[in-house]
């Protein structure tokens, strides 16, 4: 049921009836470490590419998120996944074997929340009943595509972020436990682009992006800046969540008690003194570890996922193009 | 906001690099692989002494690209870079570097396709730079030449 302006209400209940989270070591040794289902020991995952090894990461997310709800393969009515490699060859090619509809999404770092957003409309109303989303990243395959070859000596900028190596997914299902999180709204983010121009800067990329979102959201549902108990933004670093709080309060919204940033904490402060993770992986690793289990748990009530996304690429930066962003919000309620 | 003021935000509150420790460490770095270097030419110098001077230097070179090869196959190099930066950039390490890590990254594409066809992705600009200052220098010279004779 459409709320407002570019937010939709889910009609019937949606429940996250299984997470999934797989990440690199880094990642393990970051500050959500335990939180994590499973921890590589090695980026390469015993494969001969690290495109290879996000493959297997994303199809072992899969397969282990729905044997933790307790499906079979055949239960599943479409697994919506997504991953920043050129034609989405990391999601697309880990369901080959699954004999599962698949629909391929891309807004670089925010497709988790377009999977989401799409999974809720897919869901209910006499057509899916279950649903896999699926997101994740690899720093090696990622830096390649992007950016350098890995072993090139360059320097990090303090803008920069770093590539998380992992891949979350979760089981949408409208048969779910009393205390399950469920989906309940989601709002569809715009393109925004503030002529940002500098790939190393990608918080100030997306953050007037998140920001669009998040006003968009709470306006279009009439909920106050403390409704929530987290609103949890992607990977726009330390820098991008605080453009995204300047941002907010301008439009008379405080949201210093709830805002963060699943990209700005995943890592140590020791790790990496950057700006903190990215990634299509980052959101929804955290998502299916951290934000998961304490809601389950009863620790945190209401929470507001905003993954946000630089839409780039190598060359459009070196073209001279600025670079758009986009953020699409879900909700999710205990 | 409009995206002129933005940039004005972000450029008055966005991260900056920290100049003079950047500068410090890649004037560090820069020194000691160029000391390295220096104590290279100077034990060539001790053990070939007939040797012209061309010939050490070549020598040398040489030695620094191969370690600079090295670190990279071992995985140090990039360490030494994200520190040291243009200090390890600009040496003929940083060369050598700059050619070996593509060719170890394409690798997985094939030998032909990987690491022939990208091994100079990043090196390139500089071969071609120098190509074409070497070839304009040589003619500026010869010009001259003629103009004097």
């Amino acid at each position: 049921m459409r709320k407002g302006k570019h937010t939709y209400k889910a009609d019937e209940d949606i429940y996250v009836a299984g997470t999934y989270s797989i990440v690199g070591p880094t990642e393990g040794k970051g500050r959500f470490g335990c939180f994590f289902d499973d921890v590589l020991e090695n980026d390469e995952w015993e494969c001969k590419s690290h495109e290879k090894a996000e493959i297997k990461m994303h199809k072992h997310a899969i397969e282990q998120v729905i044997a933790r709800a307790d499906k079979q393969r055949g239960d599943i009515d479409c697994i919506i996944g997504g991953d920043l490699l050129n034609q989405l060859v990391a999601s697309s090619f880990a369901v080959r074997e699954f004999e599962i509809p698949f629909v391929g999404v891309y807004s670089a770092c925010a497709s988790f929340g377009e999977a989401m957003s799409l999974a809720m409309f897919m869901l209910g109303r006499g057509n899916m009943r279950t649903a896999v989303c699926c997101t994740g990243s690899h720093y090696g395959a990622v830096e390649r595509q992007f950016r350098y070859p890995l072993e090139l000596g360059t320097q990090p900028t303090p803008a920069s972020q770093y590539t998380v190596t992992g891949a979350g997914s979760v089981l949408l299902s409208l048969e779910g436990k009393q205390g399950t999180p469920k989906l309940t709204h989601c709002t569809i983010g715009k393109i925004v682009d503030y002529n940002v121009c500098d790939p190393n800067n990608m918080g100030a990329a997306m953050a007037p992006a998140a920001a669009d979102t998040i006003l968009t959201h709470l306006k279009d549902t009439g909920r106050g800046e403390d409704y929530y108990d987290y609103i949890f933004t992607g990977d726009l670093g330390k820098f991008g969540r605080e453009t995204v709080y300047y941002l907010c309060k301008k439009e008379g919204y405080d949201l210093s008690g709830c805002l963060n940033d699943c990209g700005s904490l995943i890592y140590t402060d020791k790790q990496k003194d950057v700006q903190g993770g990215s990634g299509a992986g980052c959101s929804s690793v955290i998502f299916a570890s951290y934000i998961y289990k304490e809601m389950c748990e009863g620790n945190m009530k209401r929470v507001l996922l905003v993954p946000t996304g630089a839409l780039l690429s190598k060359d459009s930066s070196l073209q001279g193009e600025s670079i758009p962003g986009i953020a699409h919000a879900v909700a999710f309620e205990v | 906001m409009d995206s002129k003021q933005y940039a004005e935000y972000i450029d008055k509150h966005g991260p900056r690099t920290n100049e003079w420790l950047t500068l410090l460490t890649a004037f560090g770095v820069g020194g000691l692989i160029c000391m390295i270097g220096q104590a290279f030419s100077d034990v060539y110098k001790a053990v070939l002494p007939e040797a012209p001077k061309a010939m050490i230097g070549s020598l040398t070179s040489a030695t620094m690209i191969f370690l600079g090869a090295f670190l990279t196959g071992v995985g140090i190099y990039d360490k030494i870079g994200s520190v040291a930066g243009a200090g390890s950039i600009i040496p003929i390490t940083g060369f050598a570097n700059s050619i070996a890590s593509p060719a170890m990254e394409f690798r997985k594409e094939g030998i032909v396709f990987g690491l022939m066809a990208k091994m100079f992705v990043i090196a390139g600009p500089v071969i071609v730079t120098g190509i074409v200052s070497s070839v304009t220098v040589g003619f500026i010279y010869w010009v001259v030449a003629m103009i004097a004779a």
